[in-house]
């Protein structure tokens, strides 16, 4: 454990179990979200087959963005007080702020991700999936969850007070919900059902329902890691920049 | 390496068009305790940011514990520490993780860490308080803990930016004591402060700036050679009194209005009591008396010409 990065690693694992708003978001509310659509709404939902098995894996979308908000908001904060000038003057490496940052994320998601995923199973989830196919689940969503983690600390860092970066991935948030996560998009009305189509979360939800019901869908998944490696790359590269200027 | 800790020649910065360094020259002994006086906005923190590697300057030259600022940045900070306006401490870690952060960053090794870390929380009295959150510390313990993080590495040279600001009187004092310790230890402080009454207790040389200018620089004792003010006011009951006591003290200024005199000093104990024996040897009543001491406004209205009224934009 003496890499710059798995210092700043675990710096940021300790603020994430030390600061229960993040917690809540990130692992509650996506628990408490899964209890709502299923159980309450769920049954109102016609969807061909039990809701629970349609729901999750546009609940795990749901979980990946509900803690982003935590993350956007620890960058911010690292920012905008003296700890970055200092690790900057004892020459820091100026990646290993922000690789800390990003596998902070991904581990706190995970964890999330794993207890969705028990309620899930717990509410009568029950995936067709072989083996192959989970480990196929496993690579799409930590490439998912890897993109929207750099687009987010690439929005934290872009964003001028703390509370405008807890804002700044209301969309990220948002987006789910105008996805296949709920309810099929050739569901909804004109417009959105579109925009439902064609928006980033849809395939990654699609390609991973495909997986888990035993039917992968080559498109979906081609679409969700071409979109996944996109983000990735535009958040890297925005975050880098970000850093460079503000640090 | 020479004896200058810090040598500057011709530092400029400016932020579009407004200059905030307007040429700036320093050359700092090792060992000593050099402060940069000024008010909000004269240009401290940006001298300090240029100086420590933080901001590139857009002119000039500087070398820091003898390696260039601009072409040497890594060996620069390797030889100095910073502790910042705003203590920069990471407030979800406790006090002791604080340090062991800054201990595993300089890859201190375990035991060296360890040993570093409870020695430090020792000195600073920090001890008690090492496994609560920083975000619980006051103000005064905060600059504590920041300064010790700064010396986890043992720097040659310390930055000190503004190191009391908003400190009780009494945190003021403890944090004085340390740099005083840092001094004797060998260490060479650059401080920057907008209270003259610190740069004269700490510093064994003086430069003041304004509006990004050095204007003066040189000991305490040179500095105040130049700055009036230092006074002494007397107050009468009554003006037959004020007269008394304008004829009795040499070189004093009465005012008959309010009553009270005003006599050049130089606030010290010995001189005001002989102000004070001499009153009496005449039978001069006084009914009270009080010591004024040139403040920073005044070094400003002596060195400038104008007050020192915040600069806005830095």
């Amino acid at each position: 454990m003496n890499t710059d990065s798995e210092i700043m690693l675990r710096r940021n694992l300790k603020h994430t179990v030390r600061n229960p708003v993040a917690l809540f978001n990130a692992i509650l509310m996506p628990v408490l979200m899964m209890f709502m659509f299923v159980y309450m709404l769920g049954g109102a939902f016609s969807v061909g087959d039990a809701y629970v098995d349609y729901a999750t894996p546009g609940m795990i979308m749901m979980t990946i963005s509900y803690g982003l908000s935590a993350t956007a908001m620890a960058v911010s904060s690292d920012m905008a007080k003296g700890i970055i000038n200092r690790f900057k003057v004892m020459d820091v490496s100026r990646g290993a702020v922000l690789t800390g940052h990003v596998v902070s994320t991904m581990l706190r998601t995970v964890v999330a991700l794993a207890a969705v995923l028990g309620v899930a199973f717990l509410m009568g989830f029950s995936p067709n999936a072989t083996f192959g196919l989970w480990l196929a689940v496993i690579g799409v969503l930590l490439l998912a969850i890897f993109a929207v983690s750099w687009l987010t600390i690439a929005l934290g860092l872009a964003a001028k007070t703390l509370e405008s970066a807890g804002f700044s991935t209301v969309p990220l948030i948002m987006l789910p919900f105008f996805s296949s996560a709920i309810v099929p998009a050739d569901k909804m009305g004109p417009g959105v059902r579109e925009f439902a189509e064609y928006q980033p979360f849809t395939p990654i939800i699609e390609s991973v329902r495909g997986f888990l019901n035993g039917t992968p869908s080559n498109g979906h998944t081609i679409a969700a890691v071409s979109w996944s490696a996109g983000i990735a790359v535009v958040g890297y590269v925005w975050a880098r920049a970000r850093f460079n200027k503000r640090a | 390496m020479t004896s200058s800790a810090i040598t500057a020649s011709g530092l400029r910065k400016a932020y579009r068009d407004k200059v905030v360094l307007d040429g700036i020259d320093l050359d700092v002994r090792a060992g000593t305790v050099f402060s940069l006086l000024g008010p909000n906005g004269a240009g401290k923190t940006t001298t300090v940011n240029v100086l420590t590697t933080l901001l590139d300057s857009d002119g000039g030259a500087a070398r820091v514990a003898g390696y260039d600022i601009a072409t040497e940045t890594r060996k620069v900070r390797a030889a100095i520490g910073v502790t910042g306006q705003f203590a920069a401490v990471d407030e979800l870690l406790t006090g002791r993780e604080n340090l062991r952060l800054m201990a595993d960053l300089h890859h201190l090794g375990s035991t060296a860490a360890k040993q570093v870390v409870e020695d430090l929380l020792e000195r600073f009295d920090l001890a008690e308080s090492a496994a609560r959150l920083a975000s619980t510390y006051s103000g005064g313990m905060r600059r504590k803990l920041d300064l010790a993080m700064t010396l986890v590495s043992t720097p040659e040279i310390i930055f000190l930016d503004e190191p009391t600001a908003g400190l009780d009187p009494r945190s003021r004092r403890t944090m004085w004591n340390i740099i005083r310790e840092l001094v004797a230890g060998g260490t060479t402080i650059f401080l920057t402060t907008q209270y003259l009454d610190e740069a004269d207790q700490l510093a064994d040389r003086i430069a003041v700036l304004d509006r990004g200018r050095l204007v003066a620089e040189g000991t305490s004792g040179e500095l105040k050679k130049r700055i009036p003010g230092g006074h002494v006011r007397f107050r009468f009951a009554d003006a037959e009194q004020l007269d008394a006591g304008a004829r009795v003290l040499a070189g004093s200024t009465p005012d008959a209005e309010s009553l009270v005199l005003r006599v050049p000093s130089d606030g010290g104990a010995r001189s005001v009591r002989t102000l004070l024996d001499r009153l009496d040897e005449y039978a001069v009543d006084v009914e009270e008396f009080t010591v004024h001491m040139p403040d920073l406004d005044d070094v400003f209205l002596a060195l400038t010409g104008h007050a020192s009224t915040e600069v806005t934009a830095r």
